[in-house]
């Protein structure tokens, strides 16, 4: 096993992780102490020497830790990254602000299909590079004869120039349902939506079954079928638990509105990438936002809105 | 009473775009496109053709001459030129007083870093879009202090369609320049059956 895997347990090759069929909340403790007695003396040989796995094999779900066990989580994702990149990092875990809702607005008519959103949120956010190559933004060039279809799109489009004749273009990444299928779905609660509106995932709790990557209708759910391959010198070092920190193999990842970025003020990444200016930002409550102006003002309209998803991500012509 | 109100109402609403015009014409740069609520810092605008400005080293000592021609020089400017060429040539936005500025219709003078409201003139929809927030592209913080760019920093005035940027560094600061190309695209995704399995 290279330095750059992760402990055993942790990328699914070592002790089995703790992948009860458990969906009822009521059920969890149960589940927890049957860990605790049944399977603690298998796991206990299995994980010999790896104190954090061990903690992490019998870590409560991250909402229900107190501050300092939340303290305890974030430095051992630390020393974990040290391990595996020989890189000191930051990861936080930084809370939704109240009176916060985000909003986010991609602009139709502008985006010209360059693709630099893609590569810039690849490397903000930490996703694998290569086998498996991971994008969280999917842009389509759709034909404006036929307007926003499925049918007549396309993701793998090259050219020398954009946008080509004839052609727009249509990025498509998580659309932060408040509805949203993949969660109702997750039969451990590993992914939830946050007051602020991001649906994240705690990839300490996702077991992998890729049951929220089929229910998601836009394919913005993405899976590490192989430990990412992540050159240490492009690690992303500013991480928050539950968005960039550095995934192990096996586990469901996704845009996350960059959250260790716009928890602390800032845009996402591909918000201020984008060279036409076609990505807008911000928070739904505040009448003052650029996103607000943009659902008072402009043609806006939801993809797939026949499925009832509600996303918190907004399509519109801007002219 | 009722027709003093009706008067004041009237008052209001004539003086209402008025007021609202001089508050954006005397806009400094730190309060162009939004009310100020949030501090607003606008990008380095982006570089002049080499050599070319301050256009009164050489203008300073021609002839003024505002008759619309051919002109023998500037043919950079004149080859690409494709801002409505049937109708407006350089004068109408270059100053033939000033060389180093440029005028509203109304003959305002406008320094080039404020040229938004010289574009604002016959754009006015882009204008109001882009104070808002919704035309351009913002950088920094959603919550608070923000870089905004500018008309020029995305359309050369001189061929105004948006083609692409280039980042460039003006004065130890990053910020982007209109070119005249189209943007490339990055590379394509790997299709399913070239990964790796």
């Amino acid at each position: 096993m290279s330095s750059r895997r992760w402990p055993a347990g942790e990328d699914g090759e070592g002790a089995p992780r703790p992948a009860g069929p458990v969906q009822v909340e009521e059920l969890a403790a149960g589940r927890r102490s049957f860990l605790r007695t049944a399977a603690a003396g298998a796991a206990v040989a299995a994980l010999s020497g790896c104190g954090d796995s061990l903690e992490d094999f019998f870590r409560r779900r991250f909402k229900e830790l107190s501050p300092e066990e939340v303290a305890r989580v974030l430095e051992r994702v630390e020393r974990r990254n040290k391990e595996r990149f020989g890189k000191d990092t930051t990861v936080r875990a930084d809370g939704a602000r109240p009176g916060v809702e985000f909003g986010y607005g991609l602009d139709i008519s502008r985006c010209v299909g360059c693709r630099r959103c893609v590569y810039a949120c690849v490397k903000e956010n930490n996703q694998s590079r290569e086998h498996p190559q991971i994008h969280w933004i999917q842009v389509l060039e759709m034909e404006k004869d036929h307007g926003v279809d499925l049918a007549h799109a396309d993701l793998y489009y090259e050219a020398d120039a954009v946008p080509r004749p004839g052609k727009f273009y249509f990025p498509v990444q998580c659309q932060q349902c408040r509805n949203p299928p993949c969660v109702k779905t997750c039969p451990t609660q590993a992914t939830w939506k946050e007051p602020d509106g991001i649906v994240v995932i705690d990839y300490d709790w996702c077991i992998g079954c890729r049951c929220c990557m089929s229910a998601c209708p836009y394919g913005a759910r993405h899976f590490n079928w192989a430990v990412p391959t992540l050159p240490p010198e492009e690690l992303n070092p500013d991480q928050h638990y539950l968005g960039n920190r550095p995934r192990p193999k096996g586990v469901v990842e996704k845009c996350t509105f960059c959250i260790q970025r716009t928890r602390r003020g800032r845009y996402p990444a591909c918000v201020e990438i984008c060279p036409v200016g076609a990505r807008k930002f911000g928070n739904l409550l505040d009448p003052e936002s650029e996103i607000r102006k943009v659902m008072e003002t402009k043609r806006v309209f939801i993809f797939k809105e026949d499925l009832a998803t509600h996303p918190q991500f907004y399509y519109f012509y801007a002219t | 009473m009722p027709r003093t109100i009706a008067k004041l109402v009237l008052a209001a609403a004539l003086l209402g775009p008025a007021a609202t015009g001089r508050a954006a014409e005397a806009g400094t740069p730190a309060a162009g496109p939004a009310g100020g609520r949030e501090k607003l810092v606008q990008a380095e605008t982006p570089p002049f053709s080499e050599g070319i400005f301050p256009c009164s080293s050489c203008h300073g000592d021609l002839p003024k001459n505002g008759a619309r021609r051919e002109l023998a020089f500037h043919d950079e400017q004149q080859s690409i030129f494709s801002h409505d060429p049937e109708h407006l040539w350089c004068l109408d936005c270059h100053d033939l007083q000033d060389r180093d500025v440029l005028h509203l219709i109304n003959g305002t003078k406008v320094p080039f870093a404020e040229s938004y409201r010289l574009c604002g003139q016959c754009h006015g929809d882009k204008l109001r879009d882009w104070r808002l927030g919704i035309h351009g592209k913002r950088i920094g913080q959603w919550d608070g202090a923000k870089v905004y760019f500018l008309c020029v920093n995305c359309h050369n005035p001189h061929s105004p369609r948006f083609k692409g940027v280039t980042n460039v560094v003006v004065e130890g600061k990053a910020t982007v320049a209109p070119s005249l190309e189209f943007l490339k695209p990055e590379p394509r995704p790997r299709r399913p059956e070239e990964q790796r399995r």
